[in-house]
């Protein structure tokens, strides 16, 4: 079974008087422990791709079937419970809770998912030891580096156990040092079982996937799988001059 | 059931964090409802305080008593046509009395006004009461000496007396005033008893604090002849007989004054009931517009809460994208701005609360009162139901926002 199926997804935006289709016919599939890159330039509708992917969208036609069963048409809550128990987001930017350190953070879908304080404080603390944060775990985000607080988003993506981990240009704030440890993280947790998608626009990041879709005006240009992907991680220069 | 108290729980505890990261602003939006909460409260607490303190004045005139007058306390008759009354006789009185089986006591009273004089001292203008040994059973009268006089003394007219407590302070000192002499318009008379203070500051002449008693017999004699008509006070046998105890009143007199059936009473009957209906009347429409001045201070609270939650709910646009997308339900992230505006009222609430409960004390030393324990819990329902009221719209504003726009806020 495919967790991810897309059959004809389109998005339209009305833009003043004129229609702008961020999506035009999306079609694809994606199974368990797949690692898959979506890359695409500015405008090519990897952005709609993704919010609509991580249920935070609804496309204007098409069917999204998450786990065989019909997205599209699910009410606002049906959404907020595929996003709190199924998808694990992380964004280019963080986006945790400035005032709350970082238990806080880990273990906020837990509150959201109904679990009880003592569970959630242990499956957080786990989270955090997973991806190596153990020793900062009352930190708030402004007492952590770039690196650690995107390792505190990762493990918050983490802590319900979910069918896909969403990563919106997860380095992108990062230099590329801690770019490279971020994505030793993807690697890791894609070993580990995990299903990942990752949106980026930087080849040398894509890279570390098996799979790269590339989008173009809102359609699907390429999609094949990626010969490089179990070598060494490749930094941004040597992907530059293609060694 | 369960899940709902669980998201409440953690609503509530959300809110405590957003309200102790922002300490100050907290603070000063509370500010409006501290202010709001303690001016109704004390409001409130002083209605009630001069409600009781005008209960404890017209006390003296007996809840359980009625007045048999000439005059009506209240009426909208013509002035001239009571006037023009016969005045109630003793031969009324001794009439309704033997015709009467309601009351518990009955006694006819004079009143005249007379200087009252002890060794040098004296008060000009005092309202000297006669009647029978009978009218200490129709009051609540406790003596500080002595005691009321009896049947013999007053039915032998003897010149005796009762006289209340400021009497007795500004003539007598430290002197026992009992078998000295008073000069009431320079008659003499005993006095037999010395009334404890009654403390009646609202009926001014009539406070028993500030009369002298004396049998009916020697008023006529010594002041007034027979040209003034008398009063007969009448107790009820409890505060539910009143009314039946009125209506035979009215029948029998009208009987003892010879009224044909088709006449109007030539006589008016008067209750401490009409006193505070009258009160209830006038001091009502204050009592309104008291409630409603504070209400408004109340209102300006309310709209500052309503301000910052929308400031608040601005401010945190990504905060709330970011929830979303983890999971949180519409009802969630309204639920959570709810409490906060509910908690930041509530904590004004009590604040105001003991604010008001401080100078409610400062109050007492005006009027009898005291913060009731229904003003505390009406305060405390107020301020949540403000807080939620002028949190909602803030609150639904951020459950509608889309996750998607909110995650791009700068």
């Amino acid at each position: 079974m495919n967790i991810i199926t897309f059959e004809n997804i389109t998005r339209l935006y009305e833009v003043g008087a004129e229609e702008v289709r961020a999506l035009d016919g999306v079609s694809l599939a994606i199974g368990k422990n797949e690692y898959v890159a979506i890359m695409g330039p500015s405008g090519s509708g990897k952005s709609t791709l993704m919010n609509i992917l991580g249920c935070l969208d609804t496309p204007s036609s098409g069917t999204y079937l998450f786990k065989n069963i019909q997205v599209s048409d699910m009410s606002d809550n049906q959404l907020a419970e595929i996003r709190n128990r199924e998808i694990g987001f992380v964004f280019q930017t963080f986006n945790l809770l400035p005032r709350s350190d970082s238990l806080h953070n880990v273990e906020l879908p837990l509150i959201y998912a109904g679990i009880p304080s003592a569970k959630r404080k242990e499956m957080a603390m786990n989270a955090l030891v997973s991806v190596g944060l153990g020793d900062r775990v009352h930190h708030k985000p402004n007492e952590l580096s770039g690196g650690q607080r995107q390792r505190v988003a990762i493990a918050r993506a983490l802590v319900t156990q979910p069918a896909i981990i969403l990563a919106d240009e997860p380095t992108g704030n990062l230099d590329s040092k801690t770019g490279e440890d971020i994505m030793t993280v993807f690697s890791e947790i894609h070993r580990q079982g995990n299903t990942i998608i990752l949106v980026t626009h930087e080849e040398y990041i894509a890279e570390h996937a098996n799979r790269i879709i590339r989008l173009r005006d809102g359609k699907i240009e390429k999609d094949e799988k990626n010969s490089h992907s179990h070598h060494a991680p490749l930094t941004k220069a040597a992907a530059m001059t293609g060694s | 059931m369960n899940r709902y108290w669980f998201e409440l729980k953690e609503g509530v505890l959300f809110s405590l964090k957003a309200i102790k990261a922002n300490k100050a602003r907290s603070m000063l939006t509370t500010l409006g409802i501290v202010i709001g909460i303690c001016s109704v409260a004390l409001m409130a607490t002083a209605i009630k305080g001069i409600d009781r303190a005008f209960e404890q004045g017209i006390s003296a005139l007996g809840a359980d008593n009625l007045w048999i007058d000439k005059w009506p306390w209240f009426t909208d008759e013509e002035w001239w046509k009571i006037r023009n009354r016969r005045n109630l006789t003793m031969e009324n009185y001794e009439k309704y009395k033997s015709l009467a089986k309601k009351p518990l006591a009955m006694a006819p009273t004079l009143w005249s006004s007379c200087k009252v004089q002890y060794n040098g001292h004296y008060i000009e203008d005092t309202l000297v009461t006669g009647s029978t040994a009978d009218y200490v059973k129709t009051t609540n009268f406790d003596f500080a000496r002595g005691r009321f006089f009896s049947e013999i003394e007053a039915d032998g007219s003897r010149d005796v007396a009762v006289v209340g407590n400021d009497i007795v302070e500004n003539l007598f000192k430290h002197i026992n005033p009992v078998d000295q002499y008073i000069e009431v318009d320079r008659i003499k008379f005993k006095i037999v008893g010395v009334l404890k203070k009654q403390g009646s500051n609202l009926l001014g002449d009539f406070n028993p604090d500030k009369q002298v008693y004396i049998p009916i017999g020697a008023s006529i004699k010594y002041y007034t002849g027979h040209r003034r008509s008398i009063a007969i006070v009448v107790r009820a046998r409890g505060t539910a007989q009143v009314k039946e105890t009125a209506e035979e009143a009215e029948e029998m007199m009208r009987r003892a004054r010879g009224l044909k059936y088709n006449q109007e009473n030539d006589f008016s009957i008067n209750q401490q009931e009409g006193l505070m209906r009258n009160y209830n009347q006038t001091v009502g429409v204050i009592k309104l517009v008291g409630l409603f001045i504070t209400g408004l201070s109340l209102l300006v609270g309310a709209i500052g809460i309503m301000n910052i939650m929308f400031v608040s709910v601005k401010e945190r646009t990504r905060e709330i994208g970011i929830r979303k997308a983890i999971g949180a339900k519409k009802r969630t992230i309204l639920s959570q701005f709810l409490a906060e505006a509910a908690l930041i009222c509530l904590i004004g609430g009590m604040i105001g609360l003991m604010l008001a409960i401080g100078l409610s004390m400062l109050i007492n030393k005006f009027l009898p009162t005291s913060i009731q324990m229904d003003t505390v819990f009406l305060a405390i329902t107020i301020s949540i139901l403000t807080g939620i009221i002028s949190g909602f719209v803030p609150a639904y504003t951020a459950a509608k926002m889309d996750p998607v726009d909110a995650l791009r806020y700068e």
